[in-house]
C-alpha cells in the first residue's frame, strides 16, 4: 500500500468506528454504516462487533450522590416535557442525565456569572434578575429536598411514585411560588431552571447527555447540525424533511 | 509598578467593529497603531463548532466573562438600590476579537435622515411642547450629507446584500448596494403580499451576510451565505458574514502596521491638562501592568463600556440626572423591542430551520417622522419586521395564547407548530430621558477592583405607547398573512425586565454633538475635555432608531478615522 492509499483508507475506518459508535444503540444494521461511509464488505462485519459493544457511557452520575435524588428530578422533567404519541418524553430522552451533567459543571457552579456578593435577595424586584447567594446546583439540591417533602407531607410517598396528577399539582404551586424551598431562592426560580434545562436535555446535541438518539430533534423535524443543503431548500415551498446529525458527524 | 512602553501612532482599546475599522484605516494610511482587546484572539477555525445551540446561544460561549466583573448593577429608578446584571439576560456583550461583530445578525441599515437632526425636525413637525417632560432629544451635530458617504463606505466594505427602501420617503440611494438582497422565501414573500395588500411599502432586510461570494475594496474574498441559520450568538464558519475577524482586522494586520494585543484589559486612559498620554493596561495573562503610549487614544469598547472607561479614568464631567449638568453617561437609550405578533398557522409548513440573520423583509412605513404622530402619544417609531433566522430548536417553542407553559399540551402544540410559526417584530426606537443613565456603582466592583457601571433604567409612556402601537402593526399584518391564530405582544408593557432578552443594541452615554454642555465627543468622536481621545461606538447615539446600530456606528467609525488622520496634521479642536 503507497503512503497515498493509506491516507485515503485509513480516515474511512476511522470514520466507521466513530459512526458505529455514534449510532449504536439504535437498530443500525451493517448496510447503513456501510452505505454511508462507502459499503465496503469488511466494514459490514465490523458494524455488527460495535453495536453489540454499544453502551450509554454518559447515563451515570457526576453531580448527584444519591440515585434517589436523580429518581426525582427525572420524574419532575417528564412532566415538564412528558412522553406522548408525538414521542418519548425527558425520561426516555436522557434528560435527567444530561441536568446531572450540566449540574457537575459550570453552569451548575455559576463559573461564567457575577456571583458576588452583597446580596440583596429581599429587596430585590424580580426584573433586576436572579440575586440569591445559591449556586445553581445549590438551588436543584433545595428544589429537590421541596419536591420530596411536599410529596411526603401531602400524599405520604415518594415524588417519583406520585400519580401524573398529584407531581402537576406540586410542580404548579413550585412554580407559583405556593411553596417555599429552604434557602433564599424563591421556589419559581428552581422551577425556572428546571424548565429550561429540561427543555436543553431534549434539544441540546447530544453530545451532552440528553436528546437520545437525536429523538428530540426527529419530534420537531429539525435536522440537527445537519446545515449542508438548507440554501437549497430555504426558498422552497414544500417543507423538506432533512434527517438530523449530530455534531459528532463533524469529527469525522 | 507599571512597565512603560514605547511610544506609538495610536494605541486602541478593544478590537471589534470601532477598533478595526479604526485600525484598518489609519493602518492602511501608514499608522503605527496598537490594538488592546481583553479577550482571546479569534479566526474562523475557532468557529468549527459553532452549530451548538446549548454552548453558543444557551451558555453564551461569545460573549463576556461576567465572572470577572464584565457586567452592570441595574435599578430601576434613582430612588431604588443597583443590583448587578448577574447572568445574561436582555442584552449580551461580546469579548475576544471581533467583539460583539462576531456574534451579530447581520442587520444592516442606515439611519434615517431626521434621526441626525431630531430635536430640530420634532419642533419643525409638531412644535416643542410634543416633547413630554423629562425628554432630552438632541441633534447629533452632523448631517445626512455629511454622513452618507461614510455609509457607502461601509457597505461596500461589508459587502451589505439589499434594495432600496421603497417608500417614497426613503433616501434614494445614490449607488446600488454591493450585492442584490439575499433570497426570497415563502415567509418573506406572504409577508410582501399582507403588506403590500395593506398599502404598506415591503423591502428586503438589508443583510451583511453575503447573497453571493464577493470581493471587497480592501482584497478581502468571502463566500456566500449558506443558510445554515447559526448567526446571531455564533461565529459564521463560512466567513459569508461580516465580521471584523474576517473584514477590517487582517487589512489591518496586513499592512505591517498593526500589533494586537489580546488578554489586554485597559483600566484607565491617562491624561493630564486636555490631553492622553496613553492608556494603563493589565496583561490578564500575567497580572503585569503596562503603560501604552501614545499619540491619539481611540476608546472603541463596546458602547456602554466606553462610559465606564471615561469615568473611571476621571475624563469628561459625570453626567448629574438631578442637575441635568454633566455628559459622560447621559442619555442612555435602548431598544423598543416589545411590540410583536406571533402568528400559527394550521395548515402550513415552512423550513424554518433555515435561515440567516438578516433574512428578511420589513416596512418602514411607521419609522422615525414619516408618519403623523399628531394624535399619538409617542414621537419615532419602528420598523417592522418578519425574519426567517432560523428556528433552532431550544430557544424556539412558541405556543398559542392560552397553552400552558409546560406538560403535555405545551409538548403537543410546540411541536404542532414548530415549522409553522412565523413571527413579525416591531424594532422600535428608543429616546433619551432625563432620568435614564449611567454612572459608577457604589458597591459592586469587578475583579481588578474597579466599580462596576450602574445602569438606571426604565420604560416610558413614550415606550409604552409605541409597543402598543406597532404590536397592533404587525398582528394586523400577520392576520393579513393568513395565521390561524395570533399572539399579540406589546399590550401591557410594565417595567424594564433585564431577565429575557431583548436587543444587545445599547446607545449613549458618550454622545456626540455641537454643544459641549450635551455631547462628550464632537462630530469627529474627538473628545470636547481632551483632543487627542477619540471615542467611537453607539454610544455616540444621542438616542436610537427603529434600526440596529450596526451600520451607523461602522459610518461614524469611518469618519472618525479620516478625523484622526486630519488631527495628526493640524492638530487642536476638529471643530
Amino acid at each position: 500500500m503507497s503512503e497515498k492509499d493509506k491516507a485515503v483508507s485509513n480516515p474511512s475506518r476511522r470514520n466507521f468506528v466513530k459512526t458505529g459508535a455514534a449510532l449504536a444503540g439504535t437498530a443500525i444494521v451493517g448496510g447503513i454504516v456501510g452505505n454511508l461511509i462507502g459499503g465496503k464488505q469488511v466494514v459490514e462485519k465490523e458494524t455488527e462487533k460495535v453495536v453489540e459493544q454499544s453502551v450509554q457511557y454518559t447515563s451515570a452520575m457526576m453531580f448527584f450522590t444519591d440515585p434517589n435524588d436523580l429518581k426525582v428530578i427525572e420524574a419532575a422533567a417528564e412532566r415538564i416535557y412528558p412522553e406522548t404519541e408525538e414521542g418519548p418524553g425527558a425520561k426516555a430522552l436522557g434528560v435527567a442525565y444530561y441536568i446531572d451533567h450540566q449540574l457537575a459543571g459550570a453552569w451548575g457552579n455559576n463559573v461564567k456569572e457575577y456571583h458576588v456578593g452583597p446580596f440583596y435577595e429581599t429587596e430585590a424586584v424580580p426584573e433586576q434578575g436572579y440575586q440569591t447567594r445559591m449556586k445553581r446546583n445549590e438551588v436543584f439540591v433545595s428544589g429537590i429536598e421541596l419536591l420530596r417533602n411536599e410529596a411526603q407531607s401531602r400524599y405520604q410517598k415518594k415524588f417519583d411514585e406520585l400519580a401524573k396528577e398529584e407531581q402537576i399539582a406540586i410542580l404548579q404551586d413550585v412554580e407559583a411560588d405556593k411553596v417555599k424551598l429552604h434557602g433564599t431562592a424563591p421556589a419559581s426560580y428552581f422551577f425556572r431552571l428546571l424548565k429550561q434545562a429540561t427543555i436543553e436535555g431534549v434539544y441540546a446535541d447530544p453530545m451532552y447527555g440528553g436528546n437520545k438518539d437525536m429523538q428530540g430533534w426527529k419530534m420537531k423535524k429539525y435536522p440537527g447540525a445537519n446545515t449542508s443543503q438548507y440554501a437549497k431548500v430555504v426558498d422552497q415551498d414544500k417543507f423538506v424533511e432533512i434527517q438530523p446529525e449530530s455534531l459528532n458527524k463533524h469529527m469525522m | 509598578m507599571a512597565k512603560t512602553l514605547p511610544k506609538v501612532d495610536v494605541v486602541v482599546v478593544g478590537v471589534g467593529w470601532g477598533g478595526g475599522i479604526i485600525s484598518s484605516e489609519l493602518t492602511k494610511a501608514g499608522l503605527k497603531v496598537v490594538g488592546l482587546e481583553k479577550g482571546k484572539p479569534r479566526t474562523t477555525a475557532d468557529y468549527f463548532m459553532s452549530h451548538d445551540e446549548l454552548r453558543y446561544s444557551q451558555r453564551y460561549e461569545s460573549m463576556a466573562d461576567m465572572a470577572n466583573g464584565r457586567t452592570v448593577t441595574f435599578r430601576h429608578d434613582m430612588k431604588k438600590r443597583a443590583l448587578p446584571y448577574r447572568e445574561w439576560g436582555s442584552f449580551l456583550i461580546g469579548e475576544g476579537l471581533g467583539g460583539s461583530g462576531m456574534h451579530w445578525n447581520g442587520q444592516t441599515y442606515r439611519f434615517l435622515p431626521e434621526d441626525f437632526q431630531l430635536k430640530s425636525e420634532i419642533i419643525k413637525k409638531y412644535g416643542e411642547k410634543k416633547m413630554p417632560e423629562g425628554m432630552q432629544v438632541e441633534d447629533w451635530g452632523i448631517t445626512w450629507d455629511e454622513i452618507e458617504p461614510y455609509f457607502e463606505k461601509w457597505e461596500a466594505m461589508a459587502g451589505v446584500s439589499g434594495e432600496q427602501d421603497p417608500h417614497p420617503a426613503a433616501v434614494k440611494r445614490k449607488k446600488d448596494y454591493p450585492n442584490p438582497p439575499m433570497k426570497e422565501t415563502p415567509v418573506t414573500k406572504m409577508f410582501k403580499e399582507a403588506a403590500t395588500k395593506l398599502g404598506y411599502h415591503p423591502y428586503h432586510m438589508p443583510s451583511s451576510n453575503l447573497s453571493q461570494q464577493y470581493t471587497n475594496p480592501d482584497g478581502i474574498a468571502r463566500a456566500a451565505c449558506q443558510y445554515c441559520a447559526f448567526c446571531e450568538r455564533f461565529g459564521c464558519e463560512f466567513g459569508a458574514k461580516a465580521d471584523p475577524v474576517v473584514t477590517v482586522i487582517p487589512v489591518a494586520q496586513k499592512t505591517g502596521n498593526f500589533e494586537l494585543r489580546t488578554y489586554s484589559q485597559v483600566t484607565r486612559i491617562l491624561h493630564k491638562d486636555g490631553k492622553a498620554s496613553g492608556v494603563l493596561y493589565v496583561d490578564l495573562k500575567t497580572g503585569e501592568e503596562f503603560i501604552q503610549e501614545a499619540d491619539v487614544v481611540v476608546v472603541t469598547t463596546y458602547v456602554i463600556e466606553n462610559t465606564r472607561l471615561l469615568l473611571l479614568s476621571k475624563l469628561g464631567v459625570p453626567y448629574d440626572p438631578t442637575t441635568g449638568k454633566g455628559v459622560v453617561g447621559r442619555n442612555y437609550t435602548y431598544q423598543v423591542y416589545l411590540g410583536n405578533a406571533y402568528g400559527f398557522f394550521d395548515d402550513k409548513e415552512f423550513n424554518l430551520y433555515a435561515g440567516a440573520g438578516a433574512l428578511g423583509a420589513q416596512i418602514d412605513d411607521f419609522n422615525g417622522l414619516r408618519f403623523d404622530h399628531s394624535d399619538l402619544n409617542f414621537l419615532h417609531g419602528a420598523t417592522i419586521h418578519i425574519t426567517q433566522l432560523g428556528d433552532r430548536p431550544i430557544l424556539n417553542n412558541h405556543v398559542p395564547e392560552g397553552t400552558p407553559a409546560w406538560g403535555e399540551d405545551f409538548k403537543k402544540q410546540s411541536l404542532k407548530y414548530a415549522n409553522s410559526t412565523l413571527v413579525i417584530k416591531a424594532q422600535g426606537a428608543s429616546l433619551p430621558f432625563r432620568d435614564n443613565y449611567l454612572d459608577l456603582d457604589p458597591t459592586y466592583k469587578d475583579a481588578v477592583g474597579d466599580p462596576l457601571l450602574r445602569m438606571t433604567f426604565n420604560w416610558k409612556e413614550q415606550d409604552r405607547a409605541l409597543s402598543k402601537f406597532m404590536g397592533e402593526k404587525a398582528a394586523e399584518i400577520m392576520k393579513a398573512m393568513g395565521a390561524n391564530k395570533v399572539n399579540q405582544g406589546g399590550k401591557n408593557v410594565k417595567d424594564y425586565d433585564i431577565r429575557n432578552y431583548q436587543s444587545t443594541h445599547m446607545n449613549g452615554g458618550t454622545t456626540m454633538g455641537n454643544d459641549p454642555s450635551m455631547s462628550v465627543v464632537n462630530p469627529w468622536l474627538q473628545m470636547w475635555d481632551a483632543e487627542n481621545v477619540f471615542v467611537v461606538g453607539a454610544g455616540n447615539f444621542q438616542h436610537n432608531s427603529g434600526y440596529n446600530p450596526t451600520a451607523t456606528v461602522a459610518a461614524l467609525a469611518y469618519r472618525a478615522a479620516e478625523g484622526i488622520l486630519k488631527y495628526r496634521e493640524k492638530g487642536g479642536s476638529l471643530v
